[in-house]
């Protein structure tokens, strides 16, 4: 057994993917915070309030709901959903936040810093700021400022500031520069809670580590529902935090496909898309060796995606690891198959799901038009967040008219 | 490799000058005769630093200036040919300074070979960290370029020592917490810092990020044995081109859409020489602290 649970080395790499490209500045942090999350999370103390916060705050577990009727619609596979977008704050972001928090008090930080996309790491980390008594800072491109306005006050009623990004692209990739800009200036006193899987060792690890239960519940509640694994798990990747937390339970069982949706926004054939994998080369962002949209040069290229969320030009370290060892498949979705998924399951399960969701709903869609599951095939789709965020921006997508519904 | 060393021992008592300017910015004419200026003002060691898209170890300034030249069609290979016109106008030491993922789509091995045949003499790499730095060095050693590493006052007496070991050309103190930009006051480390460093090397031991007046070079160079300024002499710059009709819009300001570079935009040789007047004059003023 190959034992990809044994990553990352420690080095910080999973396979040559990974490490700590950072300022000197920030490496006696980074090596101090690996030192602090091992003592901790073996601490039987720290894992016991991280399991009550989780249970009573964030609302886990999840519930594993098997989709009836979007599975009657496809005419062939059972699909599940795992319904991470009924915690606390409507998305998975809240598991990590929720852990990192817990990091930051028991280290005596009294101030955390995040970055954010689509607002929901941001909102997720305001929360748990005001829940455990934290100054917050969230920064935030200016474009996704605008994209999700609505997140930027929930986040300022919660208290924290939020700083725009207004450099490069003024999205979550600038977010992210501004947020590692600031920590180099206040390592002292302040935790960087990271939202993905990304950044420099040891984030990759933590984010992966405190999102585990997603794919840990999944396990034991599709062995009570169905008594055997799932056939394919598929979850989509910007940074690849919910995917990670889904996948990673099932690396060492080979049976069950592992699938990420990346953002292939206009087609991955324009330059409009977020297809870290399918489009890039390895390379460093943020701090780790992965996949990246680059030039030939190595200046980082603009992503784009429908979703804010997905709006990224990289992807967590372990994904790249994953895809180069083939034990997981990248699959592209666009912008509109995103749409069509998004409508799909709102209309069938009156469950509105992210638009970054929505792209795993999608391949699901695509893999039974193209043969990939039959009938009595199991298929777990994690949906990582609810939709309510993205309605407005729908709404004046559609201008207001929904399609094939009445007006 | 000796060049870099010579040179700053060459200063004697006095402190050695090392600016930091960007290249390709505004143009990469203009930054050539922006580099001639300085050396003429008095530099013994200039950093060429080479635009990034994301630049993380820097501030606003310096980010608005990389901006600037990448919008202004800067690429790689322009750095080298930049470096290669420098270095038949001075015989002063050539430092290039870059993020490591450009460094690395280009190849370690094929980045120092094409640095060290355009004349080179040093490598500065801000994301690079000692643990990580293992196959760079080894490709930068063998072509005879200097990795020169930072220390910064989070680093630790461990850090520093081990960091000092590997150290090649001169080692470079970063005078506060931060990314680059000027500041009012200097950590009151840094002194400590550079006693700590010369405790590990035989090497000069430079101090930057944050140097931003003539007052603060020549406290520097009170204990340190070269003093760098990258942001300070780049505000100047940026002031300069403001004045510059016409330009204000295309070549000043960090916000706007990075990724689709404009066309390059020629400013006029006289332009270009106030800027060079600007720039210099400022970069003598600061070489005149070190005494």
């Amino acid at each position: 057994m190959a034992g990809f649970q044994q990553y990352p080395d420690e080095h910080g790499r999973f396979g040559p993917f990974g490490g700590r490209y950072v300022p000197e500045t920030l490496m006696s942090a980074l090596l101090q915070l690996e030192a602090d999350f091992r003592r901790l999370t073996q601490d039987p103390g720290f894992q016991a309030q991280l399991r009550a916060y989780l249970e009573h705050y964030a609302g886990r577990p999840t519930p594993l709901y098997y989709a009836e009727r979007l599975s009657r619609e496809l005419g062939g596979p059972k699909v599940y959903l795992k319904r991470e977008d009924l915690n606390h704050t409507g998305a998975h972001k809240i598991n990590n936040c929720i852990g990192q928090a817990l990091l930051a008090v028991h280290t005596g930080k009294r101030r955390v810093i995040a970055e954010t996309g689509a607002g929901q790491h941001g909102v997720a980390t305001a929360t748990v700021a005001a829940r455990f008594g934290l100054e917050c800072t969230v920064f935030m491109g200016e474009e996704d400022m605008r994209r999700q306005a609505l997140n930027v006050f929930r986040m300022r009623m919660l208290g924290a500031e939020v700083v725009p990004a207004s450099s490069g692209t003024r999205t979550l990739k600038d977010a992210t520069n501004e947020a590692i800009r600031h920590w180099v200036e206040h390592v002292d006193d302040t935790y960087y809670i990271i939202g993905s899987v990304v950044g420099p060792h040891p984030y990759p690890t933590i984010v992966r580590d405190f999102q585990r239960v997603i794919g840990d519940e999944t396990k034991a509640q599709i062995m009570e529902r169905e008594g055997r694994l799932p056939d394919a798990v598929v979850a989509c990747v910007g940074g690849g935090s919910n995917a990670m937390g889904m996948f990673y339970p099932f690396v060492n069982d080979e049976s069950v496909r592992l699938i990420g949706t990346e953002a292939a926004g206009e087609g991955v054939e324009t330059e409009r898309h977020a297809a870290s994998i399918n489009r890039g080369r390895p390379g460093v962002l943020h701090g780790a060796l992965t996949y990246l949209l680059q030039d030939e040069y190595g200046q980082v290229t603009p992503a784009h995606s429908i979703s804010a969320g997905l709006d990224y030009p990289g992807i967590g370290p372990e994904h790249a690891w994953l895809h180069q060892t083939g034990r997981a498949t990248y699959v592209p979705v666009t912008d509109r198959e995103a749409l069509d998924a998004f409508f799909l399951l709102t209309r069938l399960e009156g469950i509105i799901p992210a638009l970054e969701s929505a792209h795993a709903v999608a391949h699901v869609v695509k893999m039974v038009e193209q043969g990939e599951l039959k009938s009595g095939d199991i298929v777990v789709v994690c949906l990582s967040g609810r939709g309510d965020k993205d309605v407005e921006q729908i709404a004046a997508m559609t201008e207001g008219g929904v399609p094939g519904g009445a007006h | 490799m000796e060049r870099i060393e010579r040179v700053i021992r060459g200063c004697g008592k006095r402190a050695a000058f090392i600016p930091f300017l960007n290249a390709g910015d505004p143009t990469l004419e203009a930054s050539f005769e922006l580099f001639r200026g300085v050396l003429a003002a008095g530099a013994d060691v200039v950093e060429i630093g080479l635009p990034y898209s994301d630049p993380l170890a820097d501030g606003p300034v310096i980010q608005a200036s990389a901006l600037r030249s990448l919008r202004a069609g800067f690429s790689l290979p322009k750095a080298f040919d930049l470096t290669r016109q420098l270095r038949d106008v001075t015989d002063k030491a050539l430092v290039l300074f870059t993020y490591v993922n450009p460094l690395l789509q280009y190849g370690p091995d094929r980045f120092f070979r094409d640095a060290a045949a355009a004349g080179a003499d040093g490598a500065i790499v801000p994301d690079l960290p000692f643990e990580e730095s293992g196959p760079v060095r080894q490709a930068a050693d063998r072509h005879g370029v200097a990795l020169i590493p930072l220390v910064t006052p989070t680093s630790g007496r461990d850090r520093i020592a081990r960091i000092c070991e590997a150290a090649r050309g001169f080692v470079y103190c970063v005078s506060s917490l931060g990314v680059t930009g000027e500041r009012a006051l200097l950590s009151e480390r840094v002194r400590e810092m550079v006693a700590e460093a010369r405790s590990h090397t035989r090497l000069p031991v430079a101090v930057g990020f944050g140097v931003s007046t003539p007052a603060q070079a020549a406290d520097i160079a009170g204990y340190a044995d070269g003093v760098i300024v990258g942001s300070a002499l780049i505000r100047r710059l940026e002031d300069a081109l403001a004045a510059v009709p016409g330009a204000t819009r295309v070549l000043t300001g960090a916000s706007g859409d990075a990724g689709m570079p404009l066309a390059d935009q020629p400013v006029a040789a006289a332009e270009v020489s106030r800027l060079v007047t600007v720039v210099a004059g400022f970069a003598r003023e600061l070489n005149d602290a070190l005494v």
